[in-house]
């Protein structure tokens, strides 16, 4: 027994076609077209369910493709030189005879003068914003992190070759040669002539760069702690730099590591805010001030230019090897960052 | 109390839903136990409790909206016209189509009330404009709305009034032409003047269609039903028609709570 | 009271080197965009966005790299938009609770910080190699693979903002889910899935490192997409290192129209998700 038919003409008070046309349908035989409509449309659900369920495959398979299409790309490489590649420092396209010592080595050097800088610096502003900062100036500031986070790379590096680098070397070069110069360790550290561009002066790049990322993604996890927290700790007489240190800091840590994690991870494969300042100069130098070279740096500068199977595919493995020690960085960072997400949820 | 005993006594109507053995569980959680009842035809059931006792629950089993999500099944036989919904072969989308749905806070989708109301019409048919409008307008007239709306048909459906956004979904379900309408607290969010009005409007839906409403609100439950299920942890604890199940409550729990002893 | 003392002097310390990384921090972001416009803007005329590159000594304009950009970016958004959105469906929706998906946003969230460069070596080896030599459409793809991430993590973030009472209501009509989605939750994310494109848009139309060994550059107008094609960044690489004035003025040009571009976008994209959730 089926409800659907009675009193159908005080629905439709409005017009007598459409009670014909209701009159038409009766409910059986609604069902049954229904169902049959139904079916079209399951058909097309089934479809837009694996085309969509493809793409999100396609996401592992492009992570896939660019691990594959690597090794195999590096293979040459690998056979002729095998694990000595990563600790040689020859780089040598007329001998065909590659190592990357140099440009890991440029790699990590930029990277932590980048972290040592930037981190600080990054948590102060974030702090300043969640704490500190007047109420009126926060969103603008927050926001023009944001945007800045977003600036195209090779605007930092243009703006390194062309403005920091004559001023750090005109300025700042010259002062910390001649200050550190009886001081051992720091006199290698700051030997040499004050060339400009160097390992210093693409660490410092670095370290402008990655700052509005750290400084957005710790403010964001500091706005994760719940506000209760922070006003037991008020209402006992903490002063702000307490709640920071015994309130915020512990509860946000792993998110705050996540969130410096992804800064190194971009900080390592970052290619033209380095390339332009870097100098590309295959030696590892006991100096900052001394030109040098990173994975990303040494690529962009020669790929176009390799001639010859093995010296592209010394330039590959280095990509390979640059994709590897970033893959671990990122995953560690997200891994860390979603702890933190679900603490908050 | 033996439920189906009770059930026994009641002269029944046509029964339209017929619930047995009913258990239902989110994951390890046994939310509904052993629950057999009937849906009488063009009768309004209140289904009445504290909350997590398991209403809205059993509400979400009738037209199967549990499947959206994983880790929840149902267990048992519920009868729709003598046929079994929760066997797996029944095609949902085929159900939910005879057994309309209003939740507790409006859920219009975004885009104008004509198309609101379309959207379900437009899923099973292909009708000339003219008919299409006729329809909506039917529906619209159908949840006591047409007259506030007729002049913004294309205005978006979120810039209506809580209580006009509740009857339009109303009427949005209604214009599929359901068997059987679920009410999930429809009047929690609105104002005392809107609630009025879709009471009144299931009133008169009532001599159309089969109604089950949850409502945390005794007053609301006689006011709108002429049958009540009372339930308590997961349990149907008592069903029967309204005026004895308020004034002559069989089980001590139902007098409990409908004397605000406990819930 | 020396307990409190210097709990206030620590207190004084930490805040005061808190203004002043915050100061130094923001300075230092400043002086670039400040040098960028003070550079930039002299070198603005017409003929920048009428004259192809010039060679070495020449006068010119950036006409040929600024179409460049245009179209890699136009067919990259095209090709990675869909299939991020795709992608980005399947995990807000089909499959919310699946395995894959949960896979699928740990490798796009690495993805989508992944090095640039690495991509770049990617389609060389996939496209350039085989092809034989560089081409724009190469470059297009190189771009459509940073796109994709992008589109990925935003679809997913906005249709998991979409209310579930919504799909529940389109559901409990009868319609199937491909519906639900096509006709209620991509409408309901509407805002938020066009921010999704315009932030995609920004983080591309910046990058230089993909397209360096992909569409390489071209110092002539090209329509061909089989053949190397002219990009903003990749000219503002070549001809900042180069030694001429002339060409360094157009790299700060070309720098100061790209960031305003990313601004542009990333403006607009926030107004309209602040648009969307305003009107909730």
């Amino acid at each position: 027994m089926l409800s659907i038919e009675p009193s159908r003409r005080e629905l439709n008070g409005a017009g007598d076609v459409s009670d014909i046309a209701l009159e038409q349908q009766a409910s059986q035989s609604v069902i049954v077209e229904r169902t049959r409509v139904l079916a079209r449309i399951a058909l097309v659900d089934r479809v837009f369910h694996q085309l969509t369920r493809a793409a999100a495959v396609v996401v592992l398979i492009i992570l896939g493709g660019v691990i594959v299409s690597l090794v195999h790309g590096s293979w040459p490489a690998m056979q002729a030189y095998g694990f000595g590649f990563l600790t040689s420092q020859a780089w040598n396209p007329v001998t065909e005879n590659f190592g990357a010592a140099a440009a890991i080595y440029g790699t990590l050097v930029t990277s932590i003068i980048a972290m040592v800088i930037a981190v600080p610096v990054g948590l102060g502003v974030a702090t300043f914003l969640t704490e500190l900062c007047p109420h009126a100036l926060r969103r603008p500031i927050g926001v023009a992190i944001e945007l800045l986070a977003g600036i195209p790379s090779i605007i930092y590096g243009i703006w390194g070759l062309f403005v920091l680098a004559p001023f750090l070397q005109s300025h700042v070069q010259p002062a910390l040669i001649s200050a550190f110069g009886d001081i051992p360790f720091f006199s290698t550290l700051f030997a040499g002539p004050p060339y400009g561009i160097g390992m210093l002066t693409a660490g410092f790049i670095l370290a402008i760069m990655v700052l509005p990322f750290i400084a957005s993604i710790s403010r964001d996890v500091f706005e994760t702690v719940p506000p209760v927290l922070k006003e037991a700790a008020w209402g006992i007489g903490a002063t702000t730099w307490e709640v920071m240190r015994y309130v915020v800091v512990p509860y946000t840590r792993v998110g705050v590591i996540g969130g410096m994690m992804l800064g190194l991870g971009r900080a390592l494969g970052e290619t033209m805010a380095v390339t332009f300042v870097i100098g590309n100069a295959h030696k590892i130098s006991g100096s900052l001030l001394a030109p040098g070279t990173t994975i990303s740096a040494t690529i962009a500068n020669e790929f176009t230019e390799a001639v010859g199977d093995l010296y592209t595919s010394a330039l590959i493995e280095l990509g390979l090897i640059l994709f590897v020690i970033t893959f671990f960085v990122l995953a560690l960072a997200r891994y860390m960052l979603m702890r933190i997400e679900q603490k908050s949820a | 109390m033996n439920a189906a005993a009770q059930i026994a006594q009641v002269k029944a109507p046509l029964t339209k839903v017929s619930m047995r053995n009913l258990d239902f569980f989110y994951g390890e959680s046994h939310s509904l136990k052993d629950v057999t009842m009937p849906l009488y035809a063009n009768k309004v059931t209140s289904f009445i409790g504290p909350s997590g006792c398991g209403k809205s629950t059993l509400l979400r089993v009738l037209n199967r909206m549990y499947d959206l999500y994983p880790g929840q099944r149902a267990q048992g036989e519920v009868l729709l016209d003598g046929e079994n919904i929760l066997d797996p072969a029944v095609d949902i989308n085929a159900l939910r189509s005879r057994i309309g749905m209003v939740f507790q806070k409006p859920t219009p989708f975004p885009m104008s009330i004509y198309e609101n109301i379309a959207f379900g019409i437009r899923l099973y048919e292909k009708l000339p404009r003219a008919d299409m409008d006729a329809r909506v307008e039917g529906a619209l007239r159908g949840a006591a709305l047409w007259d506030e709306v007729k002049d913004k048909l294309h205005t978006s459906g979120l810039g209506l009034s809580g209580g006009q956004q509740q009857r339009l979904c109303i009427a949005r379900s209604v214009a599929v032409q359901p068997e059987i309408i679920l009410f999930d607290e429809p009047c929690s969010a609105l104002d005392p003047i809107s609630t009025a009005k879709v009471e009144e409007l299931i009133d008169e839906l009532a001599s159309r269609y089969t109604i089950a409403i949850v409502t945390h609100n005794m007053q609301q439950a006689v006011r709108v039903s002429d049958y009540t299920a009372f339930m308590y942890l997961g349990e149907l604890v008592e069903f029967g028609e309204t005026d004895d199940v308020f004034n002559k409550p069989q089980a001590k729990r139902t007098l409990d709570y409908i004397t605000g002893r406990f819930g | 009271m020396s307990l409190y003392a210097s709990r206030r002097g620590a207190n004084s310390v930490a805040t005061t080197l808190c203004w002043v990384a915050a100061v130094f921090g923001l300075s230092w972001l400043a002086l670039i965009l400040g040098s960028l416009v003070y550079e930039g803007v002299r070198g603005l005329s017409p003929a920048v966005f009428t004259e192809m590159t010039p060679p070495p000594g020449s006068q010119g304009g950036l006409l040929n790299a600024i179409a460049g950009s245009l179209v890699m970016t136009i067919i990259g958004v095209a090709i990675g938009t869909p299939l991020g959105m795709l992608a980005g469906t399947y995990m807000a929706e089909y499959g919310r609770y699946s395995k894959l998906t949960m896979v699928v946003r740990f490798i796009n969230d690495i993805l989508l910080s992944a090095p640039s460069i690495v991509i770049g070596l990617f389609v060389y080896t996939i496209l350039v190699h085989p092809m034989g030599h560089f081409s724009a459409i190469s470059g297009a793809v190189a771009l459509a693979l940073l796109v994709v991430p992008v589109v990925v993590r935003t679809t997913e973030d906005m249709l998991l903002l979409v209310p579930g009472s919504m799909r529940e209501a389109a559901s409990a009509l009868g319609a199937p889910r491909a519906h639900v989605v096509g006709k209620v939750a991509y409408r309901a994310a509407k805002a938020g899935l066009i921010t999704g494109v315009l932030l995609a848009v920004a983080r591309v139309s910046g990058e230089t490192a993909p397209l360096l060994f992909t569409a390489l550059n071209n110092q002539f107008w090209s329509s061909d997409l089989t053949a190397p094609m002219a990009s903003l960044p990749v000219v503002i690489f070549q001809f900042a290192l180069s030694p001429y004035k002339d060409w360094q003025q157009l790299a700060w040009t070309g720098a100061l129209l790209i960031t305003v571009a990313v601004l542009a976008l990333s403006i607009a994209a926030r107004a309209l998700s602040a648009g969307r959730r305003n009107s909730k």
